[in-house]
């Protein structure tokens, strides 16, 4: 016996080292059909590894106080080493975790990965969607810009606008009467320590829970239902070298892609780095309009469609946050007999084409400024997004379906 | 001198008893409660302690606007949080002369959250001719020039007094209301504020809150 090979017993022998390797990738069968949108899972998991990399060598230079922390952004920027690659790598790497995470989860919702049995493995997700919502917003204060703080001043009024108790959460949240040194330094806390933490165990979380069920596939059917003699499903292959082989193909592009925008287009066109944002924060001056970055512009739309009632914008804070927990329940929304868009009927393609529509278009809207034609817009537009979820049951059920394969197919 | 004995023998008959599963219930759901409370209570400190500070307190205090000498048509300064507080004292003569802006402003029944509910009235103030209000220009931050006199050559025939910002020419009337067309989108704010004695307001707290 090598050397290696008594190492690696005695270490099996105190830690599942090798049970774990096999468990979750040699042995770990996927289905044998993934196709382009598959990537898009482990391409997450590579930029939260990243943003946690850059963060680190972030937080080495970076002062959290108002006083100091546009000056050490500057810092980094300009004198510190390689400092302005780290945090372009980070600023921009912000924007392509959501361009990632929508669409990891518009595969979800096209191949019906929701479905039962993994019914939880989805839940986890939108939390961890959440969760990366909280982290985002929290770090935007960071650099301490103008669109740092007047951002963050307008979504935490939103708090402000609950019933008898708002007022008082806001000056929690904040812990000053406006968003101040205070707010700074713990929104650094929560973005550096806590958040990360949170997002790492329900990272984890996400993937034993989706190894416990099996992969969904493109044509939404159970690769479990047929195994051969060993237990091993006939359309499964070991996740590792299979996948592991083509993901990295999918992290090649990616970082083709992700490198374009941070050597040659950190700003996006004022979308990644706004303009206001290269001013110091200034808590005597409103920038001319206030808008989130854009992948909560969306909901920025909806929120500012609703129309406030009793002389109160809480119906929009609701509706706003309605639009983003009714994802929670989209499991149990989907009565269809078949999970993949392939053997969905017309009217499911339907309601799903006016839903992205929708969030496309409320994604514009949420960044331009206020007009009573972008306003009217946005109210139309709320709508479908809404029937998407709602009618779900409904359409779902009398859908006109395709019949399911027995097996998985291929389109060469 | 100690000696080794079997766990069973020290034990004794305890050792071989049958479970009480019931007794074993109340101590799991004890156990649970009063640890449950411990954390319950070990949070408060964690979250009082994300409550302003001392200091954020301090600076936030509410402020006393002294009016008792503020003459007809003049205005006090006065700051709160790090912003101008304006006291006007407007004369019935200009008072009157505010519904007739109303075709021209941006919002001029006060639709706009920019003003507590009790001073969501024609005057935007809670007795009539005092106008308490953050002299902020709702465009870009500027303070905006008092500019009470109707007669104004440079600004218009239209023109019944009001504050005139020096950056982008934002225009307001003398209830702090925006004319359309100017770069300002809302109203100057009303602050929270109330009447200590006649002559003394408290600016920074709401009446209810305050009394």
């Amino acid at each position: 016996m090598s050397a290696g090979q008594k190492l690696l017993n005695w270490i099996d022998d105190r830690f599942p080292l090798t049970a774990s390797w096999k468990a979750h990738l040699s042995e770990y069968y996927a289905p044998k059909n993934f196709n382009f949108w598959y990537f898009f899972g482990s391409l997450a998991l590579l930029v939260l590894v990243l943003q946690i990399v850059t963060g680190i060598f972030l937080v080495m230079n970076y002062q959290p106080n108002a006083k100091l922390a546009f000056g050490s952004v500057q810092f980094i920027m300009r004198d510190v080493d390689w400092g302005w690659l780290i945090r372009y790598m980070h600023a921009i790497g912000a924007s392509a975790f959501f361009v990632v995470v929508y669409l990891h989860m518009f595969r979800g919702l096209i191949y019906g990965s929701y479905r039962k049995p993994r019914e939880l493995l989805w839940v986890l997700g939108v939390v961890i969607y959440v969760a990366l919502m909280a982290e985002s917003f929290m770090g935007y204060l960071l650099p301490w810009g103008q669109m740092s703080l007047w951002g963050a001043q307008v979504i935490i009024n939103l708090f402000n606008s609950i019933p008898v108790i708002g007022p008082d959460i806001g000056l929690w949240i904040r812990g000053d009467y406006v968003v101040s040194g205070a707010t700074l330094n713990r929104f650094f806390s929560f973005h550096v320590i806590a958040v990360p933490i949170v997002l790492l165990a329900l990272v984890v979380a996400h993937i034993i829970a989706l190894h416990e069920v099996g992969s969904n596939n493109p044509d939404g059917i159970e690769i479990k239902k047929h195994k051969d003699a060993n237990g091993i499903p006939l359309d499964g292959i070991p996740f590792h070298p299979y996948y592991t082989v083509k993901d990295i193909v999918g992290v090649a592009v990616f970082l083709i892609i992700f490198s374009a925008f941070v050597f040659f287009w950190p700003s996006g066109g004022g979308i990644l780095l706004e303009p206001d944002n290269f001013l110091p924060a200034n808590p005597l001056v409103t920038p001319p309009e206030i808008h989130p970055l854009w992948y909560f512009t969306p909901f920025y739309a909806i929120l500012r469609a609703i129309p406030p009632m009793f002389d109160s914008q809480f119906p929009g804070v609701v509706v706003m946050g309605a639009s983003i927990v009714v994802l929670f329940f989209l499991p149990w929304l989907d009565r269809g007999a078949v999970k993949s868009i392939r053997y969905r009927g017309g009217l499911y393609k339907l309601f799903l084409a006016a839903f992205i529509i929708s969030f496309l278009t409320l994604g514009y809207l949420g960044m331009q400024v206020v007009t009573p034609m972008n306003t009217l817009l946005s109210r139309i537009f709320t709508v479908p997004y809404f029937l998407f979820f709602v009618l779900m049951p409904w359409y779902t059920r009398v859908d006109k379906t395709k019949p399911e394969p027995e097996r998985v197919t291929f389109k060469h | 001198m100690s000696h080794e004995i079997p766990i069973e023998e020290a034990l004794g008959a305890s050792f071989n008893a049958p479970t009480d599963p019931k007794r074993r219930k109340f101590l799991v759901a004890a156990t649970a409660a009063v640890g449950g409370a411990g954390v319950a209570v070990a949070a408060v400190p964690f979250i009082m302690n994300m409550l302003p500070s001392a200091k954020a307190l301090g600076a936030g205090a509410p402020v006393e606007v002294d009016i008792s000498k503020l003459e007809p048509g003049m205005f006090v300064a006065s700051e709160w949080r790090g912003q101008p507080i304006w006291v006007v004292n407007r004369t019935p003569t200009m008072l009157a002369m505010l519904q007739k802006n109303d075709g021209m402003l941006t919002d001029p029944n006060s639709e706009q959250n920019q003003q507590p509910a009790y001073c969501k009235n024609a005057n935007r103030s809670i007795k009539p001719e005092y106008m308490v209000l953050i002299g902020i220009c709702t465009h870009l931050g500027c303070s905006p020039t008092y500019r009470p006199n109707p007669v104004a050559p440079d600004i218009g025939g239209y023109w019944t007094g009001g504050w005139l910002c020096p950056c982008h020419g934002s225009r307001y009337d003398l209830a702090a209301r925006v004319y359309q067309g100017s770069p300002a989108p809302l109203n100057m704010v009303v602050p929270p504020h109330f009447y200590l004695t006649d002559t003394r307001i408290k600016v920074g707290v709401d009446p209810k809150k305050g009394a």
